[in-house]
């Protein structure tokens, strides 16, 4: 039983429905990517959750680094100027 | 394992005290404590095997369901079961412990599953029973999980909480319908919740005071009530459901409090819940036979779905 080769983990993005993007819903095992599709469909769509099932094999997922704080984000930390309310414009001034 | 220098240690410590503090959620790559990551394995694969090992007691009625309507939603109900341990594996998968250790460690009786499995289902009444009172006192337990600080198990849980609710009224409704049947079905249905009440309650764990690991586990914010609170909530929410159905809860100690605002009650027999743990009760080796010989009469099929697998692969490569 112990020198049976484990199936690979799979990610599973569902589509809620149209108009919406993927979202992670969860991951499976699956021995190729179409049975990993057959599996997502019953573990995680089982009351139409979804309209559409991407799944890819959790091994080929490039992530950043898991620390919040990383400076990968810092750049933005510190542009106030990107969001619509660092601009004061009169009240009376209309559709703003 | 890797040493790491004290300093980096301290400050990664630093780290995920506050992440706790602040009642934010510990994510699979995040630096966790060991004791934070093997009390979550415990809990999370014993969660699991509890979906699986609970899939037996109720499929023992799916060909023998009384109509077809009956039929359908048991087998709705069982599938669930196995897409919640499904869930839950993934969750203690991202803990760094593979799907195979732990079919294995459940099979070899290495880790445990909720006591409540191991009670048989004698009557169809059961059903029902198991629906009411088993699921509802997994619910009392499951919903303050879903603010559990471990990310993937409370997200795990929202979708486990979700679909349990069609467990609880399925098997309530099936009791009303039989106790507006005959006098047999109504003591059916009696006789079924005198069996099941008592070791519903025990699904809660044991009185606090016996209960070692519960203060780290709600200082790492991985429980957010003590056991004796949920046994409380579950008997104050049984009870108008009992009255409504029209069973008497077998109970003698059960009376309203006015003082206290709950009800109070007996004390259940911590002894029996000890041997069943332990793994002398009625169904401990019947449960993990079952799932055993499930595991091995599968391992054609899975040893099949990798070969055809591999072929295709080379089919593309070629």
């Amino acid at each position: 039983m112990s020198d049976e080769k484990e199936w690979p983990l799979y990610e599973v993005f569902v589509r809620g429905k149209r108009g919406l993007n993927h979202v992670h819903v969860g991951s499976l095992h699956a021995a190729d990517d179409e049975m990993a599709v057959r599996h997502a469909r019953d573990v995680y769509t089982r009351r139409n959750e979804g309209v559409s099932i991407w799944v890819v094999k959790a091994e080929d997922i490039t992530a950043s680094s898991p620390d919040e704080k990383d400076p990968l984000f810092a750049p933005a930390g510190d542009k106030v100027y990107r969001h619509p309310t660092f601009y004061t414009i009169p009240a009376d001034v209309p559709h703003m | 394992m890797t040493t790491i220098d004290p300093e980096l240690q301290a400050r990664l410590e630093t780290q995920f005290d506050a992440t706790i503090a602040s009642n934010d959620r510990i994510e699979p790559r995040d630096w966790m404590p060991e004791g934070y990551r093997k009390t979550l394995i415990r809990q999370i694969a014993q969660h699991a095997h509890s979906e699986i090992i609970g899939m037996q007691p109720e499929g023992n009625w799916i060909a023998r369901a009384p109509s077809l309507r009956r039929k359908a939603i048991l087998l709705a109900k069982v599938q669930d079961e196995a897409g919640h341990g499904l869930y839950l594996y993934s969750a203690t998968e991202t803990l760094g412990i593979s799907r195979r250790e732990l079919t294995e460690m459940l099979i070899e009786g290495r880790q445990k599953y909720s006591s409540i499995f191991n009670y048989p289902t004698l009557s169809y009444a059961d059903v029902g029973t198991i629906g009411w009172l088993v699921d509802g006192a997994a619910i009392c337990n499951q919903v303050p999980l879903c603010r559990t600080s471990y990310g993937p198990y409370g997200r795990a849980m929202i979708r486990i909480c979700k679909e349990e609710s069609f467990h609880q009224r399925q098997g309530y409704e099936l009791l009303m319908t039989m106790m507006r049947g005959t006098d047999e079905q109504r003591a059916m249905v009696q006789e079924s919740v005198d069996r099941f009440w008592w070791p519903a309650l025990m699904m809660f764990g044991p009185p606090d005071a016996d209960s070692p690991n519960t203060a780290q586990s709600m200082a790492w914010g991985i429980k957010r009530n003590t056991n004796d609170d949920l046994r409380q909530r579950f008997v104050d929410m049984s009870v108008p459901q009992a009255e409504a159905l029209g069973v008497t809860l077998p109970d003698p100690e059960l009376r309203w409090n006015e003082e206290r605002r709950h009800h109070d009650f007996g004390e259940p027999d911590w002894e029996e819940f000890m041997q069943v743990v332990k793994g002398s009760g009625p169904c401990n080796a019947q449960r993990i036979a079952h799932r055993r010989r499930a595991h091995e009469d599968g391992a054609w099929v899975r040893e099949a779905a990798t070969a055809f697998a591999a072929r295709s692969t080379e089919g593309e490569d070629a």
